[in-house]
């Protein structure tokens, strides 16, 4: 298949696998769970596909080409790839296969939830590839519909309210991201095209250096920050997370926490940063500020939480926060990146975090939806005794959990370690605070696997009610287990192919701001 | 002298004139068409023909008809490139802007009258009465979005006017009907007849009425005046108050919307949907050719004249927008909901103009980066898609009001409650009207919104205070979730209330067709957005 046909099919393919659903009978419900597995297995096969056609010797953006979609605003339909989005396309594929296996619950309207779903998908692809500002804000509003539908109607209790709250917020991100994206437009007479965008930021566009000024770079970082921090999400934007989290049904807070977090860091490192450099490094250390009391803060209200699920949304927060700090670790002295290396390997390290956070937050919740599934409740100090009755699944949830935690071994491990790392190079103070966020983490989740899966019995409602994981919920299960283990032990297998455009990334930024910079110095920057 | 006696001399008038007025009765034809179509209605009343062929038949051939020819003329101005054409001594004009809205308008009357022929509404004892109403306003509409002369301009609106004020009392037996209606009129009257004051004031100080001759004129007289110690100035100034007043209540800008709400609670849906969208769209024209021949080419004492009126209306359009959005927050009547709504769209697309003046004030290549020229056609261009995406989301969510008022007799939002359950299909085309209305991606909607943002985001360079007008913009969006939210809440997430009255619409039937077709276009234009974009900025290059 040919690169361009093999994008457009992994965008395009589970909206159109949702339109034949309308022929499907209501009361044919296996037959519509096949055929959504069967959409988001296809989806997922065409992404391997493309990771077996990537090459990950070359740094830039491969299969990249653009179609004239409203030519009189010089908006293109342009997809592209390289190794900062494809590891996250691979993860949207993996992420919606297991949530569609894990739909199997879902009662109420299965043909609308599966429709959205679909959508959903496309619109979560669409943003990863595409290459366009302009058609990324269109599938970043895309998926707004879907989730907004998701949680309202298929979610528990306060979804009314958790579901709006998430709409509003994402909404007025956008709002922002969408005069940042004109302020864009009209700097760079009419071009939405992020790469040629990333390009006169840099001073390396033929004619057209210096055009955005210092003060519009930091407004326009402002923007889009604000508009990528809603979604990563980061403190003080993060509050619509725990309630969509718990208000959503199991699957989508697997997406939720898998994939869709993820594209406020994607959004920072593809679009916020390379576009204002300036606006990044005047803000670097307030945001990698902001990351570590992110991880401190978020790990000290997982542990304050009751709510199985609201606790695993706390730890979001916490985890997300090292990918804010690993993306945020530049550092200048004189116009001069110091250690770029070392900003290197936080930009890596937030990246794997991302993917191993994608793993086991979803992992996370697959386990927390299959105790709610049996007992229908969440509540932490009503578990406890569960490894007595499900030891297969306790099993399968401890070594998720220590993943979350950071275990050496396992996923979640090398992302923190290496973000913290590259932190010390930024600032020893932020290193060793951020650092000890870990310790909170582990204070936390030991604590929940103590009440939830150890002691004599479990005594809450519903007791008879605790069968062992089917075989479903074990492949999903095992399938998590075995990519955590997998990425704990081998995390080159994630770094390779990203490595070389990582490497573009810091070195254009830190020309570009070396050039930005002699350009302040004789006053050439309006 | 007496009819008789002018056929005379027309007969007998020289060569050229005849063929002028034959040139200009050929270009009018989809308005005399539309007319001889009123006239067939009325006449088969009398001999009883409306008995066996329905009077909806008259209408709806005459609508198509008119939109064909419409069609044909904007084929035939692509061959041949022509220059704009005066008719009618100067009275309209005929260029790609006027065909535009002719077509747009012509399209919408057929939508709207087949809209009619599903949701019954008029039964076949009134049908004569209201296409002729319907179709009379829709000349009316058309002599406003080519009108060339102040004169026109009023004949125009009032024409629009007069057949809408007897459609919103349509509903003859209802109390709220009748009392809507006569506050339109009352409203209508006082503001027509302000502006027709206003427009004596301005002839009488530019010493014309012809559009093409008021830039010029303007620039003789005011070329030595200076501030605004000058009677004539001052003048100027209410002459264009007076005037922006009867645009405002045809567009229902605050602190001229007071009728909006009554009369589309109190009118039937079809009426309401006509009414918003077929009005207002007149009423841009208008506002937009008259402004446009006002500013001329932005040098001198114009350039002045440009930059405050667009900001005066950039800041109408901040009160109306926001105003708009606040007060539908509150509704519980969805037809007064979406009265407001409308309202506060017409302050969205005012920016349009706004931006559009303050960017034809100044002719500096020192403001913009790049390549200007576009500038004020892309603000035009906004304002059409907007116009036209505009077209399918209301009526749409019109129709869906009168498709259950039909069935439940209600049009209060609660009982809206859970209809995704019966009605699948009018639960989700509403959604999308709704999303669209709001401006989400990938609904038309947004696109319309994201064209006038980028055109006042451009005339910030100009002025700041079109930042706040972009901000107001952009928060009024957030803020208008809220309301549009709750209407697709109500339908698609809360139960149906088991003593509910039922709702039935198979899928596959006509109303149900046409719902979804009119909602379908509204997910086409925000995909397919090219075509109609081009055709938009096409249009728009006729005014500059």
């Amino acid at each position: 298949m040919s690169p361009e046909t093999l994008l457009t099919c992994i965008v395009f393919l589970p909206a159109v696998w949702a339109i034949p659903l309308v022929l499907f009978d209501a009361k044919a419900k296996d037959a519509m769970r096949y055929w959504g597995v069967l959409g988001t297995a296809l989806t997922f096969a065409l992404t391997l596909q493309l990771l077996m056609q990537f090459d990950s010797n070359k740094s830039g953006m491969q299969f990249k080409f653009d179609t004239p979609w409203i030519s009189n605003w010089n908006v293109f339909f342009s997809l592209g790839v390289d190794g900062i989005s494809l590891p996250l396309v691979v993860l949207t594929g993996f992420v919606c296969l297991l949530s569609m296996l894990a739909s199997w619950s879902i009662e109420k309207n299965f043909k609308g939830y599966l429709m959205l779903f679909l959508i959903l998908e496309t619109g979560m692809m669409g943003v990863f590839l595409s290459l366009d500002f302009f058609l990324f804000y269109v599938f970043w509003e895309v998926m707004l519909l879907p989730m907004y539908f998701l949680i309202g109607i298929w979610g528990g209790p306060r979804r009314e309210y958790a579901a709006i709250k998430f709409f509003l917020y994402t909404l007025a991100g956008s709002v922002l991201m969408l005069i940042a994206m004109l302020m864009f437009y009209f700097n760079s007479d009419r071009s939405f095209d992020l790469l040629e965008l990333a390009k006169i930021a840099g001073g390396t566009s033929a004619g057209r250096s210096h055009v955005y000024g210092m003060s519009m770079q930091v407004a326009a970082f402002i923007m889009l920050f604000i508009g990528f921090a809603i979604k990563l999400p980061s403190f003080p934007f993060h509050t619509w997370l725990p309630d969509a989290h718990v208000e959503a049904p199991t699957p989508i807070s697997m997406i939720l926490a898998g994939v869709l977090l993820k594209m406020g860091g994607y959004g920072i490192i593809r679009i916020a940063f390379p576009l204002c450099p300036y606006g990044a490094q005047y803000a670097a250390y307030f945001l990698a500020a902001l990351g570590v009391f992110s991880i401190i803060y978020g790990a000290f209200a997982a542990m304050a939480q009751t709510d199985f699920k609201r606790l695993v949304a706390y730890s979001s927060v916490s985890h997300m926060g090292y990918v804010l700090l690993g993306i945020a670790v530049w550092k200048i002295v004189d116009g001069k990146t110091v250690g770029r290396e070392y900003w290197e390997m936080g930009l890596n390290a937030a990246m794997f975090q991302m993917i191993a956070h994608g793993i086991s937050s979803t992992g996370m919740f697959f386990m927390v939806g299959v105790l709610y599934d049996r007992v229908h409740h969440r509540d932490i100090n009503k578990f406890g005794g569960i490894a007595q009755v499900m030891p297969h699944y306790a099993g399968l949830a401890a070594v998720i959990f220590f993943a979350g935690l950071g275990l050496p071994g396992l996923c979640g491990f090398v992302g923190e370690v290496f973000s913290v790392l590259a932190c010390w190079n930024f600032s020893p103070l932020l290193a060793i605070v951020a650092a000890s966020g870990v310790i909170l983490t582990a204070g936390y989740i030991l604590w929940t696997m103590q009440r939830v899966y150890l002691g004599p019995e479990y005594k809450g409602p519903h007791p008879e009610a605790l069968v062992e994981m089917n075989s479903r919920e074990l492949a999903i299960g095992y399938t998590l287990v075995v990519t955590a283990i997998l990425f704990g032990v081998l995390p080159h297998l994630l770094f390779d192919p990203m490595h070389g455009s990582i490497q573009a990334l810091t070195q254009s930024l830190a020309s570009s701001y070396e050039t930005l910079y002699g350009a302040i110095q004789t006053s050439q920057l309006p | 002298m007496d009819f008789e006696a002018l056929f005379k001399q027309f007969l007998s008038g020289d060569v050229a004139q005849q063929a002028s007025i034959l040139r200009s009765l050929v270009i009018f034809l989809p308005e005399l068409v539309l007319s001889g179509s009123i006239v067939l209605m009325l006449a088969a009343r009398l001999v009883s023909l409306d008995r066996i062929i329905p009077t909806h038949w008259f209408a709806l051939l005459g609508a198509m008809a008119s939109f064909v020819i419409v069609l044909f003329q904007f084929w035939q101005f692509g061959q041949a490139q022509t220059a704009p054409v005066e008719v009618f001594t100067g009275l309209a004009i005929h260029d790609e802007f006027s065909i535009f809205f002719r077509g747009f308008l012509t399209f919408f009357l057929v939508f709207v009258i087949a809209l009619t022929v599903l949701t019954g509404i008029p039964d076949d004892e009134d049908a004569p009465d209201f296409y002729s109403l319907l179709s009379g306003a829709v000349v009316g509409m058309m002599l406003m979005s080519s009108a060339n002369h102040l004169l026109m301009l009023f004949i125009g609106i009032e024409m629009a006017s007069v057949p809408s004020y007897a459609m919103t009392g349509f509903l003859k037996g209802k109390r709220r009907s009748s009392e809507a209606a006569l506050k339109f009129v009352v409203y209508g009257a006082g503001a027509a007849g302000v502006m027709l004051f206003g427009i004596s004031l301005l002839t009488g100080i530019l010493g014309t009425a012809q559009f093409s001759e008021l830039a010029p004129r303007f620039q003789a007289v005011f070329a030595n005046h200076a501030g605004m110690q000058d009677p004539a100035t001052r003048c100027v100034v209410l002459a264009l108050l007076m005037i922006t007043v009867g645009f405002a209540f045809k567009l229902s800008l605050v602190p001229f919307h007071f009728w909006c709400p009554d009369a589309f609670q109190g009118a039937p849906a079809e009426v309401g949907g006509f009414l918003s969208v077929g009005s207002k769209a007149a009423a841009f024209a208008l506002l937009v050719r008259l402004t446009t021949s006002l500013a001329g080419d932005g040098t001198g004492a114009l350039s002045q004249l440009s930059l405050s009126s667009g900001l005066a209306l950039g800041l109408i359009a901040i009160v109306t927008t926001t105003f708009g959005n606040l007060a539908a927050y509150s509704q519980k009547n969805i037809k007064r909901m979406l009265a407001y709504s409308t309202i506060a769209h017409a302050g969205y697309m005012l920016m349009a103009v706004s931006a559009l003046l303050v960017l034809q004030s100044v002719q500096s290549d020192l403001v913009f980066q790049g390549n200007h020229q576009q500038n004020g056609p892309r603000a035009m261009e906004g304002l059409l898609y907007y116009l036209c995406v505009y077209l399918f989301m209301n009526l749409g969510a019109f129709a869906i009001v009168a498709l259950i008022r039909n069935q439940t007799f209600s049009e209060e939002i609660d009982d809206y409650k859970g209809l995704a359950q019966q009605v699948p299909v009018l639960a989700i085309c509403m959604a999308i009207c709704m999303f669209s209305l709001v401006g989400i991606p990938p609904l038309g909607g947004f696109y319309g919104k994201a064209f006038i943002f980028a055109s006042v985001y451009e005339a910030t360079n100009v002025h700041w205070f079109m930042w706040v007008v972009l901000a107001t913009g952009g928060l009024n969006t957030v803020i208008s979730l809220f309301y549009y939210l709750r209407v697709a809440k109500t339908m698609c997430i809360d139960a149906r209330p088991a003593d509910a009255a039922p709702v039935t619409l198979a899928a596959s039937s006509s109303p149900a067709l046409y719902v979804m077709l009119v909602s379908g276009m509204v997910v086409f234009l925000g995909i397919i957005i090219d075509p109609l974009s081009k055709v938009a900025l096409h249009a728009a290059h006729a005014l500059f």
